[in-house]
């Protein structure tokens, strides 16, 4: 099997997934650890993953509950090294053997770090893995939100407060976090009407692709906050957030893929490490004035977060939720719920 | 708002290297030097250890070698009047001492603020109790621990904790009675002994077998808080971190384990209010997700210079300038020139880091290793998968292994491996191997080890390439899979009965080249500016390509003894000069405790091996214009040869003639051809032959093989039977080259010439003269320049000896030649056509850098110039550093074998005042009150009585044991006579020991340079083991005794170096 890219190039490695071609959009992640949860991560789906640590595979792959959805999402994965033998207490299987009854493909024996600096030249790119070079497929064009969002509605708890959470791929870990003792949380699909719905607040999850394709949920959006409701985005979610308070998105290059992105909160001048992954960015300029940025990157200053200057209404283009990567933004959820909890006159434990 | 800019900084340095404390401070403190600098901060550096980067010219405004003492310390502060002092630089040694000058009001008198990390906080992370205390307030675990002080206590502690549990016996010296222990009945048996010597024992909950992790964690004034790396000891719990085989970044941690740990630094690190650099170790439970936090270090440390060699990341740099009161945000990632400082690297390569040992060195020395630190140094590898990494480091030791398996060396056959695995030593790694090759499981291992399996797999996967690599033919897809597992072309020429030049050319042929790749600590994510590189055989494209108008420097390998930071100095003068001449620098090295390897030292940073095939693929890819061998010490100086032979253009000095002086019997001919004295020597040929060759000669006889640094092997032979021994371990060693015997000349004097030549005519030169008489080996010896005893007719002779070696050998670049000196007498014993570690010593002393000068002279530049060595106005002294605490066993005496781990200098008016301040620098403690001798030998009783008298005549209260108290009292001396610790009899050496009272021991052992164990030695061993200052050494205690009546501490004058230089 081989990998092969837009450009003409080819990489040649060793099969280790399934045994089936995959076509996609080539992407790399800086990650060191967390296969696991970005493999299984919904806003993968139609990307190819590149790993730019060259060990996967050592701690082999736990229980489906571990998971940040109930499959691997992504069409593919190339590596430098995958390690056929694993040890850790939680390992349920080897990743090949994940990777194989998932029918997804995988490389392993690439130069990932020669790819990867591709990807950073000349911007991601088509690739597919397969024996022989076939037809390029362009994720971006498709829905792919509406592929990987929940046909049905799902509630978790029945506390006071209660939350309607967009799933437009939305990652487990957002669940794990919303879900206290206090909240109802109810998960409804990308393009699920709310308006008619008792609820007090709205989480936009993360998801795949561009968030043009999702017009009908910035049309929900609109309709929640001019409902005055507060509103809760996570990387889509961000993007979604600002394309329905009028603001525009655009296509970075190779895109923030990893797990140490330095992120600045404008207001306070501290700055965290986040968990990113994302394609599309939110243009700054483009946002109304009654906007602002709330976080910026520290490396090349795009925009990792607004908010409405009065509005309950805020998104970060990182993964508060972690998983994989570090913790340090968790509060993002805890002072949300913490204002919802405000406006109810309920105490809740953080 | 931004605290104010201090405008003048004390910074504490470390001092000599020892154990547990070696060069990684000087590259600490030489980049925390670099970020002040840049701020315009005045900055005054205390530091007696004259061979570092960190103490040259144009780094520090005001340099003071002095010893790191609280007074010496408090005078500085009262002369300097520093606003402003930085604490974490300097190891536990500046740590600890500017906690003293703290408690003792020093810094409040004076006004002097610490930066970085607060005095609390240090406090908070020194003190256990504290610690726990802090830790608990937010929820974080530590090892559950309870103090006992009787059996009743004890047992109800381990009732509450669960057995098994970890015994410590408080405050014992050595570990003693610390162990693991199953059952209550265990622990009754135990602890009946152990409560007979101690008052306090803990009761710990047992962590053995947990995995051990650490990570670097870097703190603001605003509370912006990252982790710049975590690392994974292979070795789990019970083994010290500094004793482990360590990779970097975690491989057996899953994303939750990595994530929450970190979590916990960060909040640990904040509650503790950390500001800088800090490094937290934790316990992690294999089969659960259970942590312990076992500590805290409030300081740069042996692991964060690691982690940033590891990363790129530059931690010093950067802790320094938070310390100054930056903020993460506020600074840029150097290596890119572009994105923030407050960011995580990303790694896409693999590190391991092995420690280096060198217990060998020391008959009697324990081999197990534990939770105590012995290891000398380190090496750090870099790969792109285990076993790639693992090899490599093996190989990087330097200490003969061919990489995991497949060894040439017999030392490397482990016959009891299981043992050496379940009670680990410090050849454990290659019992695993043995292990491995003979069959046993992965799973049996890991239950002898607890391994992890993910490591043992790897390893067995070594050792499966090997097995398929003997049976099967060498194609290509075999050898690339070989070659990106780690296995080298010499080590495959072993499994194949070839050798390494077909194996490579073979290699060649098939098209298989290794690939240079770069660190940028983002993973590619980013351009990187700086050319941090390493060579893997996984990949298919260089990341950079050929550089123009270079030459490379080899540096020295990991720190051993008798290879320390003095061979770093001279490389990075090396790549100083070489820069400052035009040239472009390339740097190969595999030690992380060097400045050297700092990312903006040379051009190009290649991380690797020392070895012929490494060297050859970098050249064969960069096509430098030289390559300087000259400044790294043995390890690049034997591979001039090779290289050579390979085209590579060497500098300086042709190899065969560099050959020449490295080998004994080819040196020995030629200078009996100069008509240049030496003891009379003799070849050694057959065992039969070197027994009637001893004869002839006379005994004693000093052994010595070829192409040895430090002296490895060297050994007197008293009689035959110690002959034959030493002969066996001569030939162990350097077995390929021939072993001299020659007449070991007693009484006799030392000197050093240390010089440069060009075109083997002599430009520069110093000559410095030992303390000790011949017989110590010239790295452990006290080192005085200028001479104080040696006649100028002596130094004269000496010089016309060198310029006519120098001539023969058509010398260009730097030399060193050792001679004995009877009368004025000069017999030549040892020359070598490289730098010697005495090198930033002469340097710094005459005030002319020798390598600046020596690679002038590589370059063909005309150095010769009216240099005054010899008329110096002030006298410097240099003393060896011990580190025989750490060496459980170890015989502390002056031997031709070196022992030192490094060495301090001071300076002074007199050579009584530079030899006072140096011994202090190394650690030595003025004698306030008691006094024990102990001579052995009439001789030495005769000579020292002057000494001793004068001692007694200060006032001290002397004791003496047995024969050496009669002769005193005969001699009208009065002592306490007291009896030797074998006997029964009181007043009994034990007792005086015990009370706590001594402040010195002096004893000096019939036979100095035999190797015996007796009472002497429980005596010396004793000294070291309750830190009682000692000194075994005849001309030693004959120089301090006249230096310490001469001069008192409080008449030392402290001068920095600059005032030195003015007189």
């Amino acid at each position: 099997m081989k990998l092969f890219l837009e450009d003409g190039s080819i990489f040649e490695g060793e099969s280790f997934g399934a045994n089936a071609p995959a076509a996609g959009e080539v992407v790399f992640t800086t990650g060191m650890t967390g296969y696991v949860e970005t493999l299984s991560d919904p806003s993968f789906a139609g990307q190819i993953v590149v790993g730019t640590f060259p060990l996967v595979g050592n701690y082999g792959v736990p229980s489906s509950e571990l998971f940040e959805s109930e499959k691997i999402q992504a069409a593919g994965l190339i590596v430098s090294e995958y390690s056929p033998t694993y040890s850790h207490h939680e390992a349920r299987g080897s990743l090949a053997d994940w990777l194989k009854a998932s029918g997804v493909p995988a490389l392993t024996g690439v130069d990932t770090r020669a790819l990867t600096k591709k990807l950073r030249d000349r911007g991601v790119m088509l690739g597919q893995i397969a024996p022989h070079l076939g037809e390029f497929v362009n994720p971006n064009r498709e829905n792919l939100v509406a592929k990987v969002s929940p046909k049905e509605k799902k509630v978790y708890g029945s506390g006071p407060i209660r939350i309607i959470a967009v799933d437009c791929g939305m990652k487990e870990n957002i669940v794990r976090s919303l879900a206290r003792p206090e909240v109802t949380l109810t998960r409804v699909p990308w393009n699920y009407d709310f308006s008619h719905d008792q609820y007090d607040a709205l989480v936009l999850s993360n998801g795949p692709g561009d968030p043009e394709m999702c017009e009908i949920t910035i049309k929900h959006i609109r309709e929640a906050m001019r409902d005055g409701k507060p509103i809760l985005g996570v990387c889509l979610g961000n993007q979604l957030l600002a394309l329905a308070a009028g603001g525009s998105t655009y296509k970075l290059k190779y895109g923030h893929r990893g797990q140490n992105q330095p992120c600045i909160d404008v207001t306070t001048g501290r700055c965290y490490i986040t968990s990113q992954n994302h394609g599309f960015a939110v243009d700054a300029k483009s946002l109304p004035s009654s906007w602002e940025v709330w976080f910026e990157n520290a490396n090349d200053g795009s925009v990792e977060g607004i908010r409405h200057t009065s509005r309950s209404w805020r998104s970060v283009q990182f993964h508060p939720e972690a998983n994989p990567g570090p913790t340090d933004t968790a509060w993002i959820f805890d002072d949300f719920l913490q204002e919802l909890a405000g406006r109810r006159r309920i105490t809740i434990k953080i | 708002m931004r605290p104010k800019m201090p405008k003048k900084v004390l910074l504490l340095g470390s001092g000599g290297l020892r154990i547990g404390q070696a060069g990684e401070f000087d590259y600490s403190g030489s980049q925390a030097i670099k970020a002040m600098k840049e701020e315009g901060i005045e900055i005054v550096l205390m530091n007696p250890n004259i061979a570092t980067v960190q103490t040259d010219e144009r780094l520090a405004d005001t340099v003071y070698f002095l010893p790191l003492t609280i007074e010496f310390a408090t005078k500085i502060i009262e002369k300097e009047r520093p606003d402003a002092i930085f604490l974490s630089f300097g190891g536990q040694t500046a740590l600890n001492l500017g906690l003293s000058l703290e408690e003792k009001g020093i810094l409040k008198k004076y006004d002097v603020a610490v930066l970085g990390t607060p005095v609390d906080t240090i406090r908070n992370t020194e003190d256990r109790d504290l610690f726990v205390e802090k830790l608990k307030e937010i929820d974080v675990k530590t090892a559950i621990s309870r103090g006992t002080r009787n059996i009743a206590q004890a047992l109800s502690a381990a009732q509450e904790i669960g057995y098994p549990v970890m015994v410590r016996a408080g405050f014992a010296l050595g570990g003693e009675g610390s162990g693991m222990v199953a059952d209550p009945k265990e622990l009754r048996e135990k602890l009946e002994e152990v409560f007979r010597n101690v008052d306090q024992v803990l009761i710990e909950e047992y962590l053995g077998g947990w995995k051990e992790v650490e990570y670097e964690v870097v703190r603001d004034r605003s509370n912006n808080c990252i982790t710049v790396c975590n690392m994974e000891n292979i070795d789990p719990m019970g083994i010290h971190t500094g004793e482990s085989i360590v990779v970097a970044p975690s491989q057996t941690l899953s994303n939750f384990e990595y994530h929450m740990l970190r979590e916990v630094a960060l909040k640990t690190i904040r509650h503790l209010g950390i500001v800088g650099e800090c490094n937290i170790q934790y316990a992690l439970d294999p089969m659960s997700h259970e942590y312990r936090v076992i500590e805290v270090n409030a300081r740069l440390s042996r692991s964060s210079a690691l982690a940033s060699k590891a990363t790129g990341y530059p931690l010093a740099f950067v802790a320094a300038k938070l310390g100054l009161g930056y903020t993460l945000t506020e600074i840029k990632n150097s290596v890119t020139g572009k994105t923030s400082a407050c960011f995580e690297p990303a790694l896409d390569y693999v590190v391991l880091k092995m420690p280096r040992w060198d217990l060998a060195k020391f008959e009697g020395a324990a081999t197990r290793i534990g939770t105590e630190m012995k290891s000398v140094g380190e090496v750090m590898a870099i790969g792109r998968n285990f076993e790639e990494v693992l090899q490599k480091a093996l190989r990087m030791l330097n200490v003969g292994a061919m990489g995991f398996t497949a060894q040439k060396n017999a030392t490397f056959s482990i016959p009891n491996y299981k043992k050496e695995i379940r009670f680990a030593t410090t050849r454990r790694i290659f019992a695993l191997g043995e292990a491995l090759r003979s069959g046993v499981t992965t799973k049996e291992i890991h239950a002898l080890s607890r391994i992890d399996m993910w490591f043992l797999d790897k390893m067995k996967h070594i050792i499966d390439i090997e097995k398929s690599l003997k049976q099967k033919r060498l194609d290509a897809p075999r050898l690339l899979e070989a070659k990106r597992n780690g296995f080298s072309d010499a080590q495959i020429a072993v499994i194949k009965r070839s050798t390494e030049e077909k194996v490579r050319a073979l290699r060649h042929k098939y098209g298989i080249r290794p690939w240079i790749k770069q660190i940028d600590t983002l993973a590619g994510e980013f351009p990187a500016k700086t050319n941090y590189l390493y060579v893997t055989y996984h990949g298919s494209e260089h990341d950079i390509g050929r550089g123009v108008n270079q030459v490379a420097v080899l540096g020295s390998g990991p720190y051993c003894i008798g290879s320390s930071v003095e061979f770093d100095w001279s490389c990075v003068q090396a790549l100083k000069t070489l820069k400052r001449e035009g040239s472009n620098t390339i740097m190969i090295n595999s030690n992380p405790e060097t400045v050297s390897t700092d990312y903006d030292m040379s051009d190009r940073l290649y991380f690797e091996e020392l070895s012929l095939e490494r060297i050859l693929d970098i050249t064969d890819f960069e096509n430098p214009k030289g390559v300087v061998i000259s400044t790294g010490g043995q390890i690049p100086n034997n591979l001039a040869l090779p290289l050579e032979r390979n085209g590579v253009p060497v500098m300086g000095t042709a190899p065969e003639n560099i050959d020449r002086a490295e080998d004994r019997h080819v040196f020995s001919k030629m200078l009996d051809r100069l008509e240049i004295d030496q003891p009379q020597w003799v070849e050694l040929t057959t065992p039969l032959a070197a027994k009637k060759a001893a004869k002839e000669l006379g005994y004693p006889v000093l052994v010595r093989p070829s192409y040895v640094l430090s002296g490895a092997a060297m050994s007197v032979a008293y009689d035959e039977k110690a002959l034959m021994k030493f002969l066996k371990r001569a030939t162990d060693v350097s077995n390929d080259h021939p072993v001299v015997i020659s007449k070991f000349i007693e009484n006799a004097r030392e000197i050093e010439i240390d010089g440069v030549a060009s075109k083997g005519k002599l430009a520069i030169y110093a000559i410095t003269e030992h303390v000790e008489n011949a017989g110590t080996h010239s790295g452990d010896a006290t080192v005085v320049l200028p001479p104080q005893r040696t006649y100028l007719e002596t130094i004269r002779r000496a010089k016309a000896s060198a310029k006519r070696i120098v001539k023969e050998l058509n010398i260009t670049g730097p030399f060193n030649i050792q001679f004995l000196a009877k009368e004025n007498h000069i017999l030549v014993i040892e020359c070598n056509a490289r730098a010697s570690r005495s090198f930033p010593f002469v340097s710094k002393v005459t005030g002319y850098n020798f390598i600046d000068i020596a690679v002038r002279a590589l370059l063909g530049k005309d150095v010769h110039a009216d240099y005054h060595t010899v008329e110096i106005d002030t006298v410097a002294v240099k003393s060896p550093q011990f580190s025989y605490s750490r060496i459980k066993g170890a015989d502390p005496i002056h031997y031709v074998e070196m022992a030192s781990t490094g060495e301090v200098a001071c300076f002074g008016d007199s050579y009584s005042e530079a030899l006072i301040k140096s011994m202090m620098a190394a650690g030595f403690r003025l004698p306030k009150k008691n006094i024990l001798v102990s001579l052995g030998k009439e001789e030495n009783q005769v000579k020292l009585l002057p000494s001793i008298r004068t001692l007694s005549e200060m006032g001290f209260k002397l004791f003496a044991t047995e024969h050496t108290a009669d002769f005193l009292l005969d001699n009208k001396v009065k002592c306490t006579k007291v009896y030797k610790m074998g006997r029964k009899n009181k007043p009994n050496v034990s007792d005086l020991l015990a009370s706590g009272d001594l402040d010195l021991i002096v004893n000096v052992p019939e036979r100095a340079l035999a190797r015996n164990a007796e009472d002497g030695f429980a005596l010396r061993r004793k000294a070291v083991d309750l830190n009682i200052p000692l000194i075994t050494n005849r001309q030693l205690a004959e120089s301090f005794v006249s230096a310490f009546h001469e001069i008192c501490t409080q008449k030392i004058v402290i001068k920095s170096w600059d005032e030195y230089r003015a007189t």
